[in-house]
């Protein structure tokens, strides 16, 4: 056993014993987190899903801080997305009660769920985040202390988007172990933006944060993961949908890179004619490591899937893409298609894209398709031709080839958040982008 | 202005200049037609820079010097504008944003004064609607999803932002309506001066209605067959190239 898996168990045995406040469920699901953790070997470069990410180096990681030690101010509010949103803080992994806004009726947390919620999170809790498949899903369970569950009512819309703020401060360098459960009821609509930051470039730590959502029929979904956080920071997380009859998921995601970004996407489409749309943008530099892994199942027919992932990849970084799509004989009339493109900015930049597409149906249509390119020639030429120098030029094409997903989101806060950052980083200026001509007038 | 002397270019080892010359003095518009295959595009990839013209021989003098000494974006910004036959679509490259550098890089150049943003974008949408251009074309990517007319529209407002001494208008009229051929055409009209010289190549005579040129040329097999007045394009539109090619051959 390493480090990391020594450190993790010891705080799990740490957690309060059996008390009142601490349901049944709650131990048992510990328990067995705790057992399949120990049990999982580290995965190295031999584990598949883990083939081209090393955890080697986590494996060694020091210590953990203790978590809620930081400073809250340090990544204050006016560094968060101006969301007409409920807004939920966790800072340094617990709860922040003084930060948050005010809540929907809609969000318990798990110590707070009455009897009636109890039911709904222990029939769904660690049912789609498959504590067996994966590492860190154990963990989770392991050292499940707060969690966060969003119940919509059958045929109820949540009113305003949720906000979930994760953010690490300064000096804690903790370990934050978070999870949210969505329960969408048949016709229930919600959106939900998980922002991920810390207070500096150089602030450390170590993120799981898991999500599990039941989208039940004809409910939607939007969601946005947005890992943002600075560059010293590890990050391992998961986003794990089922989508019954006739449900929509809408989702992005982004990361700008750190020394670790793992986030795994597990969709599953149970019941007919459900959709699924998903995006993604992934833009490690300097050293950093991204690695998006996405497993799509098609259980039943008549369900759609349109995924598309884009990356910029720069300096010696590196960025990970597995897109599978598997397709179970019964699933009929599938409509799939992936989309992975990756560019490429300097000659030490590495990405490892890996298509994986199983197909067990025979009246199905899918796509899949990964490329790594340098920029086009034809645009590069038309906008030399119009007096731009080429690393202009290529500056703006690399921006484009992200920006043509970030203008297709659809919450203006969070375009609005994170189009000037990007804007910033390529250089580009964002009073242009977002030319607005009636706006003009009143200038 | 402009002084090609037999120039020679091929491409992909298939020469298809074969002995151009032609020479333009400010002010000048000069109509450049021609059968397909005879070079019209291939001129206009040449002046411009465009990587895969190779130039074997001959000379071509821009403003005095060798214009091939110049990189594309510095003849670009030196005043050559080649309004592009197949505008390129980028999508996710604001045409704002694209319109701003690209103006930005050549008033630098001139060592004009930097426009700030709100100024450009003022400018940007009164000249959109000098071409009859809906500033939602603006917000959008370089040519992203714009009709054959609405791209040709958006090179001319990029003509007309852009000021150049020398432009060169390839096939521009290709595939518009008579209202979109209107107005390209007042556009170009509206920019005539004595220090501005156009080539205005086309396939058609239709476009010299409205852009009246000083002179006209007839392209073929990758020389200069004939040249003359305006009359020449009637003539042309009357018996087809036939009669000039046999006379080459």
């Amino acid at each position: 056993m390493n480090d990391f898996k020594r450190q993790a168990l010891s705080l799990a045995k740490e957690l309060p014993e059996q008390d009142l406040t601490t349901p049944q469920w709650l131990q048992n699901l510990r328990e067995r987190g705790s057992q399949r953790f120990q049990a999982v070997d580290w995965p190295s470069r031999r584990t598949e899903s883990w083939k081209y990410t090393s955890l080697a180096a986590l494996g060694k990681v020091a210590s953990f801080g203790a978590a809620n030690q930081g400073d809250p101010a340090s990544f204050p509010v006016d560094a968060w997305i101006d969301a007409d949103a409920y807004r939920l803080v966790i800072t340094d992994g617990v709860i922040d009660t003084a930060a948050c806004g005010e809540l929907p009726a809609a969000l318990t947390l798990f110590a707070d769920a009455d009897d009636a919620q109890s039911k709904i999170i222990e029939a769904h809790l660690g049912r789609l985040a498959d504590s067996e498949q994966h590492l860190f899903a154990a963990m989770s369970e392991a050292l499940l202390q707060q969690g966060v569950l969003l119940h919509v009512a059958a045929g109820v819309k949540l009113d305003k988007p949720l906000y979930l703020v994760n953010r690490i401060s300064e000096t804690a360098a903790p370990l934050v172990n978070t999870r949210l459960l969505v329960v969408l009821e048949q016709g229930a609509e919600a959106e939900v933006v998980e922002h991920y930051a810390t207070a500096t470039d150089a602030t450390k730590g170590f993120v799981n944060a898991q999500t599990e959502v039941v989208i039940g029929d004809n409910a939607r979904f939007k969601h946005y993961r947005l890992n943002l956080e600075g560059e010293a920071i590890h990050h391992v997380g998961g986003v794990f949908v089922e989508l019954n009859r006739d449900a929509n998921f809408d989702g992005f995601a982004i990361a700008k890179g750190a020394e670790l970004i793992r986030i795994d996407y597990g969709l599953m489409h149970r019941g007919a004619g459900a959709h699924v749309e998903l995006n993604g943008v992934y833009l490690p530099r300097n050293k950093q490591l991204v690695d998006y892994h996405t497993n799509v199942q098609h259980c039943v027919p008549h369900c759609t899937t349109n995924e598309v992932f884009r990356g910029i990849i720069g300096d010696r970084a590196r960025a990970v893409f597995n897109g599978r799509i598997h397709i179970h004989k019964d699933a009929q009339k599938t409509l799939a298609q992936l989309s992975n493109k990756n560019l490429l900015t300097s000659n030490k930049a590495e990405i490892d894209t890996k298509p994986e597409l199983e197909i067990y149906a025979d009246d199905v249509r899918c796509a899949h398709g990964a490329t790594v390119s340098q920029i086009n020639d034809d645009a590069l030429y038309y906008l030399q031709a119009r007096g731009v120098d080429k690393d202009q030029a290529r500056i703006m094409l690399s921006f484009g080839f992200i920006n043509e997903l970030i203008q297709q989101l659809e919450n203006q806060a969070v375009l609005g958040y994170l189009l000037p950052e990007l804007a910033h980083q390529f250089g580009r200026d964002v009073d242009l982008l977002l030319f607005d001509g009636d706006d003009l007038d009143s200038i | 202005m402009l002084r090609i002397n037999n120039l020679h270019a091929s491409v992909e080892d298939k020469e298809i200049l074969k002995g151009l010359s032609l020479e333009i003095k400010p002010g000048e518009v000069h109509a450049i037609m021609g059968p397909n295959g005879a070079g019209k595009s291939t001129l206009g990839n040449v002046l411009s820079g465009r990587d895969g013209y190779e130039v074997s021989s001959g000379t071509v003098e821009f403003k005095g010097a060798n214009l091939f000494d110049l990189a594309v974006e510095e003849r670009a910004r030196e005043g050559v504008f080649l309004a592009f036959q197949y505008p390129v679509e980028i999508p996710g490259v604001s045409n704002m944003e694209f319109l701003k550098v690209s103006v930005d890089t050549v008033r630098k150049h001139k060592g004009l004064p930097a426009l700030s943003s709100v100024e450009f974008m003022k400018l940007a949408r009164t000249t959109s609607q000098k071409v009859k251009l809906d500033q939602a074309f603006l917000k959008r990517g370089v040519n992203e999803g714009f009709s054959g007319g609405e791209k040709k529209r958006n090179e001319i407002l990029q003509m007309m932002l852009l000021e150049p001494s020398l432009c060169i208008l390839d096939e521009t009229d290709s595939g518009l309506d008579i209202d979109a051929l209107q107005t390209v055409a007042d556009g170009v009209n509206a920019m005539r001066n004595k220090d501005r010289s156009f080539i205005v190549v086309t396939h058609y005579q239709r476009l010299l209605d409205y852009i009246v040129p000083d002179y006209v040329h007839v392209l073929a097999d990758g020389k200069i067959v004939k040249s003359g007045d305006k009359s020449l394009a009637k003539e042309l539109e009357a018996k087809g190239y036939g009669w000039l090619e046999g006379g080459v051959a």
